[in-house]
């Protein structure tokens, strides 16, 4: 029985020899795999183990961490949660981050490299390792003053500070809890987000950043800037506006809002065919500035098809492609492949509103350490100039034109001069139309530039979305901005 | 020493009495204490911050158990292979620490009302030992086992059957039916059935190995025996399938049927019983696949187990994380998160000795496993007679074929199975069991290294005989 018991002998070497050469693939080649996979939460849990830093809001901590006694220590809490989940997102032990939670990740947990020389003290003074706080640039007056005009409806607000590019206001809706989501019991966790499921809310989803609309009419104030920049044009100069236009080539005709005639005449000033929005004359505009005309100034005021992040990503707008003139007619009142961001609909009002200067949007203010010394302060930084002084305050008189006496009357405060521009967007199907305003407050002394936007809102910008814009500029020039 | 002077035989043999080696087994046992109890420290340490008084008393009790057997080898087996102790003390000493270790990561199997299994599985391990110490007692001589062959073969089957007939309430966990739980005790019946069904393989098989041998006719170069030769190892395969049926227990069907047919082959020297085997497996394999729920959900999870990672492949899917998060070195006991995995301290102990000792601790588990078996193998090369010769070779494979099911279920290599790891994993029946097992080896292994006392065996058998028979 020897012979066989040799070769069994052998066998089982074999067998473990297999195990081995198994247990080696799974623990060196697949290691960094198997460690980094999104279902391991192993590395996470680790995350719970310390302190995670707070994001703050005008010195209040709108997302912090609070130890608990059971398996992950801290857990993470927001106290106003729906209000400033467009901006923190949610920190989850099931889906994952989002948010600022997810683009500061490594200050709040504390292995940003701004924090070595802390971590190390950390070490060194036995005091436990926590993240950095994250200061954010949002006026909680303006932010709630967004999220207030935008309930009930699926909408974006930004609201930005001209001078610096700093956002003031960062909301959309339909918001959710991410304290919900954030929890540690992943039943409810799970149960939470089929709740919003069912009711078509997407937690990812940040109607201010990452999704795009036709325009509509605000992209007059681009195309506006365009004709004033070329020399050609004053406010003052009278340009064609007539009842009905046909676009060039084609037997589309394009007709004013509720088809009405812009002025008697059939030609009109330019600052009054912006004030009441006149289709017509705007599309001719743009057909005759032509379309390097139009498309160069887009892309001057960001429209060039660039992401950027702030630090969250921000989509790319763009104006697509002009294939003829008629679709240069029809991309000048902002419909046809024009999709821009409520973000970069923000900045078109903030650049007018900053002399013509283009500031880099941010949302980040500082970066503290755990005991609150700031370690990183944000620069603004200038991102274009698309515009000179003088363009721009040519602009500014239009667009408060609209205000005063146009389609956005609805944006108007006492003793303050507001200068904004209606946008009603068409959706290009049979939904209720998208409705815009963008805006800046005081004309004279610009404190707040903001965009708002409703989604299928179904009447007109100045109807919709002006008043919204009004309470958020009224919210931040009465809490002392 | 007690030395092989005092063995009447050994005076008698002529030659120079060989080394008994119990001072080598003596020196290895106290090795696998010290590390124990380093390790045991370390975990101690880095999970509570400081050394309890109940390290002291696990220590003692731990270092005692070990003392206490290697006495009653010197005094019952002097003979005895000096490795087969160490290894198991060193695999059931890992097996405490890990335990101990997931004690205090507050994950218990609830076995216990305090909530540590770690000392549950101490009194096991004692009970355990009472067992060895009773098999070395009473099995005086291996081969008195052959002469109970049947009744063993009976009772092997009674304990099988038992909780298949029990009620799903007393004998069901985690859908397989193969326990008796009674009074906040689990019993695994299996484990005690496996012992004695091997005894009683290796009875029969000595028995009949000469008929088993004959070959009909050759067939693509294999010798096929008989047709009606064929009955005993139909028998084993239709019992194996009657376990996976009634207790829906993939595991211990495949490590009976795995080690009847190696000791057939092993018996008989024909290649063609393992190839019998493979076809009978190849084709139980598929009826399973084909008629059980429970085996196809296996074996899907097991092909891609990401696919089922919220399902069924969420024990090993957990499993690989756990040692892949590992790595080469381990995060350190302690210091990893083997809690995730389901049922850590039983059937995936391997995946958090891999996720806190890294590859080179788990490979090193692995090596001692080796160890054991070709301990075991070489037990069986070296006795003399056909009855020890089979037993040693079934008990070490069974072990082997047991260690390499485990294993390859919680890294993947094969399906899932619900057989625990010996000595290592938590579990009374397991632990108890495999104390008995090792017994026997080593009660075989102190007949094949003892000097042989005249008159000589059997020219027959010394033509099997190898020559390390007297060596040293």
């Amino acid at each position: 029985m020897n012979a066989p018991l040799r070769k069994v002998a052998i066998s089982v070497l074999v067998l473990f020899t297999l195990l081995i050469v198994n247990v080696n693939v799974i623990q060196v080649i697949r290691a960094d795999d198997l460690r980094d996979n999104p279902r391991n939460t192993r590395v996470l849990t680790e995350e719970y183990d310390q302190q995670r830093g707070a994001i703050v809001v005008a010195g209040n901590e709108i997302a912090s961490s609070v130890e608990t006694d059971n398996s992950l220590t801290y857990l993470r809490t927001y106290a106003d949660g729906p209000l400033y989940a467009p901006v923190t997102g949610y920190y989850s032990v099931l889906f994952g981050n989002t948010g600022i939670e997810r683009a500061e990740n490594d200050v709040l947990r504390g292995t940003d490299d701004r924090l070595f020389g802390r971590r190390l003290a950390d070490i060194f003074t036995g005091r436990d390792l926590s993240g950095g706080n994250v200061e954010l640039t949002l006026d909680p007056a303006a932010q709630q003053a967004a999220m207030e005009g935008l309930a009930g409806v699926t909408g974006a607000v930004v609201a930005l500070d001209p001078s610096t590019g700093a956002v003031l206001a960062l909301a959309s809706t339909p918001t959710f809890d991410p304290n919900q989501l954030s929890s540690h019991d992943p039943d409810a966790m799970r149960a939470y987000a089929e709740q919003l499921d069912e009711q078509g809310i997407e937690p990812t989803v940040n109607q201010a950043i990452t999704e795009r609309y036709p325009a509509g009419s605000i992209f007059k104030v681009i195309v506006s800037a365009a004709a004033l920049a070329s020399g050609d044009y004053t406010p003052e100069t009278v340009i064609p506006a007539p009842q009905d236009y046909t676009l060039p080539g084609t037997n589309t005709g394009l007709e004013n809002f509720g088809g009405a005639a812009c002025s008697p005449s059939g030609e009109q000033p330019l600052i009054d065919a912006l004030t009441i929005s006149c289709n017509t004359a705007f599309a001719q505009l743009g057909i005759d500035l032509g379309e390097d005309a139009v498309r160069s100034m887009a892309e001057a005021f960001g429209i060039n098809g660039e992401g950027f992040e702030i630090p969250l990503q921000v989509e790319d707008s763009t104006i697509g492609d002009i294939e003829d003139d008629a679709a240069l007619g029809q991309t000048s009142i902002g419909q046809r492949d024009v999709a821009l961001t409520p973000m970069q609909a923000a900045m078109i009002a903030a650049t007018v509103a900053n002399d013509g200067t283009l500031m880099k949007p941010f949302l980040v203010d500082s970066i503290q350490a755990p005991d609150l010394t700031v370690i990183d302060q944000t620069d603004p930084e200038e991102m274009a100039e698309p515009i000179s002084d003088d363009v721009a305050a040519q602009l500014t008189e239009m667009m408060t034109s609209v205000v005063e006496n146009g389609s956005g009357r609805r944006a108007r405060i006492s003793g303050v001069t507001v200068a904004g521009k209606t946008g009603t967007a068409e959706t290009g199907t049979d939904a209720d139309d998208h409705n815009w305003f963008i805006g800046f407050a005081p004309a004279e002394d610009p404190q707040i530039a903001v965009a708002v936007f409703v989604k299928n809102g179904g009447g007109t910008g100045g109807d919709t979305s002006a008043p919204i814009a009004r309470s958020v500029i009224e919210a931040h020039l009465g809490g002392g901005g | 020493m007690t030395g092989p002077g005092t063995d009447p035989r050994a005076a008698t043999a002529g030659s120079p009495p060989p080394p008994t080696r119990r001072g080598t087994e003596l020196l290895l046992l106290g090795f696998a204490v010290v590390i124990t109890l380093v390790a045991q420290s370390i975990v101690d340490l880095t999970m509570t911050g400081s050394l309890t008084t109940e390290l002291a008393t696990f220590g003692t009790w731990f270092a005692g158990l070990w003392l206490v057997a290697h006495l009653v080898v010197r005094r019952l087996a002097p003979y005895a292979d000096p490795l087969l102790l160490p290894c198991i003390a060193v695999l059931s000493g890992l097996g405490l620490v890990m335990i101990h270790r997931l004690d205090l990561s507050g994950n218990t199997v609830g076995a216990s009302a305090t909530g540590e299994d770690a000392p549950v599985q101490l009194l096991w391990a004692t009970v355990g030992l009472v067992l060895f110490i009773a098999v070395l007692l009473v099995v005086r001589d291996h081969r008195v086992l052959a002469r109970f062959a049947y009744t063993l073969a009976l009772v092997g089957l009674v304990l099988l059957a038992i909780p298949a007939v029990l009620p799903a309430s007393i004998s069901e966990v985690y859908g397989a039916k193969l326990w008796i739980r009674v009074a906040g005790f689990s019993i695994q019946p299996g484990e005690f059935a496996k012992i004695c069904l091997i005894v009683f393989f290796a009875a029969y098989l000595v028995d009949k190995r000469d008929v088993l041998a004959l070959a009909s006719r050759k067939v693509a170069g294999l010798e096929l025996p008989r047709g009606r030769d064929l009955g005993p190892v139909l028998l084993a395969w239709v019992a194996s399938i009657l376990v996976l049926v009634f207790e829906r227990d993939l595991g211990s069907s495949l490590l009976l049927f795995g080690i009847f047919v190696v000791m057939i082959y092993i018996a008989t020297e024909r290649a063609s019983w393992l190839f019998i085997g493979l076809l009978l497996f190849a084709g139980g394999a598929f009826i399973a696949y084909q008629a059980f729920g429970h085996v196809r959900v296996r074996v899907d999870t097991w092909l891609d187990p990401f696919a089922y990672a919220d399902e069924g492949g969420y024990q090993i899917v957990q499993s690989l994380f756990s040692l892949g998060t590992g790595g080469l070195f381990g995060a350190g006991l302690g210091g990893g998160r083997p809690d995730q995995v389901p049922v850590a301290k039983s059937d995936f102990i391997a995946a958090a000795i891999g996720e806190e000792l890294g590859l080179f601790g788990l490979v090193a588990m692995i090596v001692i496993y080796l160890v054991l078996v070709e301990r075991g193998l070489r037990t069986s090369l070296v006795v003399r007679d056909g009855f020890g010769k089979l037993l040693a070779a079934g008990l070490a494979f069974a072990v082997a074929w047991q260690v390499f099911v485990v294993l390859g279920g919680v890294t993947g290599l094969l399906p899932l199975t619900g057989l625990t790891t010996p000595f290592v994993a938590y579990g009374g029946s397991s632990l108890v069991a495999n104390f008995g097992l090792v017994a026997l080896l080593v009660r075989i292994s102190d007949a094949a290294r003892r000097p042989a006392a005249p008159p000589a065996p059997t020219p027959a058998k010394l033509t099997d005989a190898p020559t390390e028979v007297v060596g040293p």
